[in-house]
């Protein structure tokens, strides 16, 4: 293993996030901000309570999930993709670096950028509303499997986009409504029965719900599945990048 | 001497059925400057990449200081470093965070005065805190070698190391190559231009449509393949060749003042003393007499016009 390597990506990486931290985290807090302002402010002062919860903390679990999954995402696939767009990959191809070596520097920067703009927006919350974290060793597990569950997935976009179209196309056509329909901003139990049944096909609703559970110990499905859920995932991206490491697939022909 | 680099019977077909490499061998000695020659889409890039891990060859196999491009990649790879062809460079890094990276990517220790050294050695030390997009073409050419150096490879691979760089900047890359291999560097170079062949390669490769045609040292090539022109300058013109030379290829010039002959340099017989022989039999004065001997350009078009046919 030449982890010295793995150490370079993930360095140089994070370099680029920290050369842009205001941008990094800048956003994230304003659209946080303002679904505070929109959701929990407007919208929440005729919820009030979800299931004994206030309106405005039980989005905070959903809206963390929101911003780290599309973060993870946009940050590994536009990791991968940049140094294919201007050509810089021909140097980790010629490096004395395997495939895994690779995926680890990436991965692990992308989800290292996406659970401190996670743990940014959870502090952030915490001036809006009360925070109550019942379990926050399985909160922080949930986190971090979906920062590297989604860093995983981006990755997998990278190398798959050939141009900025294709790299935005994923996460707006099929994770951004699969995200606001899974349950971040209500609890599948508001929905009718019949969409009830859909949502469950919707896997971000495993991963809130669990991530839910770690805050206030209540979920839409059972914690149990909820971890499955996301293993699931996180073996599913491994299998992808296992394949691309065994055929090459867009990077080496 | 043993052959640091030792390609056997290589070949390369891409997906879309183009091959690119056919039956591809090659051995090139440590220490040396060889030069792939050849035109565009010749497979000199092809080639390279295989042996640098960026394509998979389709067979055969290759060896970097005895271990398998592709069963030892790592430590084959360890050995080079590769100039690509395209300035592929992060435009908004510092010249020299950009020269760590390469270096650590290699999994190599942090090692300032070295990396010092190579920037010293290619002009760059000045621009080590500019960034990549503030620096002209000639000196991010100069990043992508101290980012392929800064590795210490025993193997350097140029692709095109003066594709649209200027005459002058060409001069000074031919020097920063010369320096490189009195530091012991092995250095493959392809190009398409052969006046860089001519003045830098101690042996050169012709290759074309994927076939190396041949590969020798450069004045063996020069010696073997050129042909000598013999121009003599005559005192008084001539209405046409006369019938005593009829056996000799030669030809007069337009106003009858020169008559030219045409030779193989290194061949057994010139014919040229016969030819002065028969002049002075004729009774001709010459006034004149100089040779010229085919550049490597000339050689060359005529062994790719060899191979199409």
């Amino acid at each position: 293993m030449n982890l010295p390597a793995v150490w370079a990506i993930y360095v140089y990486e994070m370099k680029r996030f920290f050369r842009t931290l205001m941008e990094s985290l800048l956003s994230p807090v304003i659209s946080t901000s303002l679904y505070f302002v929109v959701f929990g402010a407007a919208i929440g002062s005729r919820i009030d309570e979800v299931e004994g919860v206030s309106y405005g903390a039980f989005i905070v679990p959903g809206l963390i999930m929101l911003s780290v999954m599309t973060q993870a995402i946009s940050n590994a696939s536009f990791g991968i993709y940049f140094p294919k767009f201007i050509g810089t990959i021909f140097e980790l191809l010629s490096a004395p670096v395997n495939f895994l070596e690779i995926v680890l520097g990436y991965v692990g920067a992308a989800a290292t950028k996406s659970l401190l703009i996670g743990i940014v927006i959870l502090v952030t919350a915490g001036f809006f509303v009360d925070i109550q974290i019942m379990h926050p060793w399985a909160m922080l597990a949930f986190l971090l499997l979906t920062c590297i569950s989604f860093s995983l997935f981006g990755f997998i976009i990278g190398i798959w986009a050939e141009n900025f179209q294709q790299l935005q196309l994923i996460p707006l056509l099929v994770i951004t409504p699969l995200i606001f329909l899974g349950g971040a901003f209500y609890s599948i139990s508001m929905l009718p029965e019949s969409w009830q049944t859909v949502a469950l096909f919707n896997p971000v609703v495993y991963l809130v719900s669990g991530f839910r559970w770690s805050f206030f110990g209540m979920a839409d499905v059972g914690v149990g599945w909820s971890l499955l859920a996301i293993a699931a995932f996180t073996g599913l991206c491994l299998g992808v990048v296992w394949w691309i490491f065994k055929t090459g697939y867009k990077i080496k022909s | 001497m043993t052959a640091i680099v030792d390609v056997m019977n290589m070949g390369k077909v891409y997906a879309g059925g183009h091959a690119a490499l056919t039956d591809v061998s090659l051995q090139i000695e440590e220490g040396e400057i060889i030069a792939l020659l050849g035109p565009n889409g010749a497979g000199k890039t092809t080639l390279i990449s295989a042996l640098c891990g960026i394509v998979t060859p389709s067979s055969g196999r290759a060896t970097v200081g005895g271990h398998d491009v592709v069963a030892g990649f790592r430590k084959a790879r360890a050995m080079i470093g590769l100039v690509p062809q395209e300035i592929a460079l992060e435009p908004f890094e510092k010249v020299i965070n950009t020269v760590r990276f390469s270096r650590g990517l290699f999994g190599k220790k942090r090692d300032e005065a070295l990396i010092e050294k190579i920037l010293r050695q290619l002009s760059l030390w000045d621009k080590r805190t500019a960034r990549i997009r503030e620096l002209s073409g000639g000196m991010k050419r100069r990043v992508l070698i101290a980012k392929a150096l800064c590795h210490e490879p025993r193997v350097l691979f140029l692709d095109e190391p003066t594709a649209g760089v200027d005459v002058e900047l060409r001069r000074d890359m031919w020097q920063v190559v010369e320096d490189l291999r009195k530091s012991g560097v092995t250095i493959i170079l392809t190009t398409h231009y052969i006046e860089e062949a001519e003045a830098i390669a101690d042996r050169i490769a012709v290759i074309n449509k994927g076939r190396i045609l041949l590969v020798e040292p450069k004045a063996d090539l020069m010696a073997r393949m050129g042909q000598k022109t013999l121009r003599i300058d005559l005192m008084a013109p001539l209405a046409a060749v006369p019938p005593a030379l009829a056996a000799f290829d030669v030809t007069l010039s337009a106003d009858g003042h020169a008559l030219s002959y045409t030779y193989e340099a290194g061949g057994e017989r010139t014919g040229i003393t016969r030819l002065l022989q028969t002049l002075a039999a004729e009774g001709l004065a010459l006034r004149d007499i100089q040779t010229t001997q085919s550049s490597l350009e000339e050689i060359f078009v005529g062994l790719i016009k060899e191979g199409a046919e």
